[in-house]
């Protein structure tokens, strides 16, 4: 029904392209409880058009979701005097904490390498290791490393065909995001393509955060250390000394 | 039952950690070791992340070894007098310590630098230790009585003598200090308690008789813990509260039926037992060394620059 009436909305606005993106989430942010164990976003949406497009390459479209992102360094390990040592290490500049993307046919078949540069969409694009190069040797060797250890973590998902494309209009697909998730904006971006060229995007946010007693926890750490630090351990010797008085009770 | 850790950011099953913490509160009962051997390989191994697992572990080993403590005092067997002498040498040495690991961290290797640690030590203690309780059950079990020597070395020698009178000891201050100080310097670079350094220290070094050697060692190990967990609340923010108080849950509950298990034992086999422990747990990290790893890469936390 939203869909419907936001679809509307757009139709009467003004049109920029031939053909748009109009999309929605099933939910605009995650909380993380004590309990969290995961969550599943449904994102949806339809393609609006106002024109009749060129129909010679069929539409295609592309889901990213990418968590907030930081340096990482990966290190090799490599036998020394018999015994395994890390040797080497690189410095990758700006990797995604969590990066999914979903499509609808093979990634390499819809969208051309320029457009992939251009918009970061593929997994190894979506990793900045510009700074690599000059510290090791063979550092695509590094930058996979980092890819084949996150996607085993389901951190990064490469998620073929999980687009369900209606009619070349109506789209939904469905992210998993992982228990260990970690705080912050989730970008999410919809591209729609055509022939390997992106015809349209739209970004929009996920926000992930801590609440309620992960949150406040989180906030006495960093705000208040001593304090917390402190109270830590109170809370250590204080169940040291319930347990000693409960077992002194029930002598066992 | 999965619960979310707010400062490791990780999702795993309170019922392992809380079995976790029951095991290892156990052998640290029975021992007198704070666990944290055992505890921060068996963290790292669910996934929690290095340097939280370190700093919670150091607040865990503060709970199980107050409540170990506590039984203790109620048994008269820790020389309050000696507990005090070593820990001021403790406190030092892991103040010296922190450094130490700081300038290692600079340099790089530090993982490696921690793991020799663990396997040197953890051999050499586990070795002798086994060697010596295996002549003491053989002795004992032959028919012939044992000369019990009391030996007059460098221990009684020093200047700055002190009557520990619950360990029946009249030594000079200066030993127990070193070993305070040692046993600081170590726990502060391999994130433990120490106990298993100071147990066979206070024994084989300083002479003191097993039965008080055991709370002894608990009386110091919680003020250095307790240090060493302000430390890295206050200056790396990696002390986790929620997993801490499930580890100690399990914890403590496991100390006061370890305590128990261990004054039901002899002696002798409570220490062939310690040391069989220790060297199964140097064996796995030698192991980790030799043996090639599935996965040669690693990823670790950027340096941010």
């Amino acid at each position: 029904m939203r869909i419907i009436l936001l679809c509307l909305a757009v139709v009467i606005a003004l049109p920029a392209a031939a053909e748009q993106v109009v999309a929605g989430l099933s939910r605009d942010e995650v909380a993380i409880t004590a309990n969290f164990d995961g969550s599943d976003i449904l994102i949806y949406g339809a393609v609006k058009r106002d024109r009749e497009p060129d129909q010679s390459e069929p539409l295609h479209v592309i889901i990213t979701v990418a968590g907030p992102s930081e340096p990482v360094t990966v290190r090799k390990k490599d036998k020394r005097y018999g015994i395994w040592v890390n040797t080497e290490a690189a410095e990758v500049d700006l990797a995604p904490s969590f990066y999914a993307v979903a499509t609808t046919a093979p990634l390499q078949e819809i969208l051309s390498f320029t457009e992939d540069l251009r918009h970061h969409v593929s997994i190894p694009k979506a990793i900045r290791a510009v700074g690599v190069t000059d510290m090791v040797q063979h550092p695509r060797d590094f930058t996979n490393a980092l890819i084949r250890i996150r996607t085993n973590a389901n951190l990064y998902q490469y998620l073929n065909a999980a687009i369900d494309l209606r009619d070349d209009t109506l789209f939904s697909t469905q992210i998993d995001l992982p228990a260990n998730l970690v705080e912050g904006p989730y970008r999410t971006s919809i591209f729609l393509t055509r022939g390997g060229t992106v015809v349209d995007r739209f970004d929009t946010v996920i926000d992930v955060n801590k609440v309620g007693l992960e949150r406040w926890i989180y906030d006495l750490a960093h705000n208040q250390p001593l304090i917390y630090g402190i109270l830590s351990l109170t809370i250590a010797i204080a169940a040291g000394w319930g347990a000693s008085a409960i077992f002194r009770v029930i002598r066992i | 039952m999965q619960i979310y850790l707010p400062i490791a950011e990780v999702s795993v099953n309170a019922f392992l950690l809380l079995g976790l913490g029951g095991l290892v509160g156990v052998l640290s009962g029975m021992f007198g070791v704070g666990g944290g051997f055992l505890m921060t390989p068996l963290l790292f191994f669910i996934g929690i992340p290095p340097a939280v697992a370190v700093a919670t572990e150091a607040n865990q080993i503060v709970a199980s070894s107050f409540s170990g403590v506590l039984a203790h005092l109620r048994r008269k067997t820790v020389d309050l007098k000696m507990g005090t002498v070593l820990l001021i040498g403790g406190l030092a040495g892991a103040a010296l310590g922190v450094q130490i690991f700081a300038i290692l961290r600079e340099m790089g290797q530090v993982d490696l630098l921690v793991r020799l640690c663990y396997v040197v030590f953890l051999g050499i203690i586990g070795g002798l230790m086994f060697l010596e309780s295996y002549r003491a059950i053989r002795r004992s079990k032959s028919p012939t009585p044992v000369r019990t020597r009391k030996k007059h070395g460098l221990v009684h020698a020093l200047p700055f003598k002190m009557k520990f009178r619950t360990s029946g000891l009249y030594i000079s201050v200066i030993p127990p200090v070193l070993v305070g100080v040692f046993v600081g310097i170590l726990a502060a670079i391999m994130g433990v308690g120490g106990g298993f350094i100071m147990v066979p220290a206070m024994i084989y070094l300083l002479g003191m008789p097993t039965k008080v050697v055991v709370g002894t060692s608990l009386f110091q190990i919680i003020f250095v813990t307790g240090f060493t967990t302000l430390m890295h609340a206050t200056t790396n923010y990696t002390v986790d509260m929620a997993l801490a108080v499930l580890l100690l849950i399990g914890g403590v509950v496991g100390a006061q039926v370890g305590t128990r298990i261990g004054t039901r034992l002899k002696a002798e086999q409570l220490r062939i037992l310690l040391s069989i422990m220790v060297l199964a747990v140097c064996f796995k990290l030698a192991l980790d060394l030799l043996v090639m790893p599935g996965e040669l890469y690693s990823i670790g936390q950027g340096a941010g620059h």
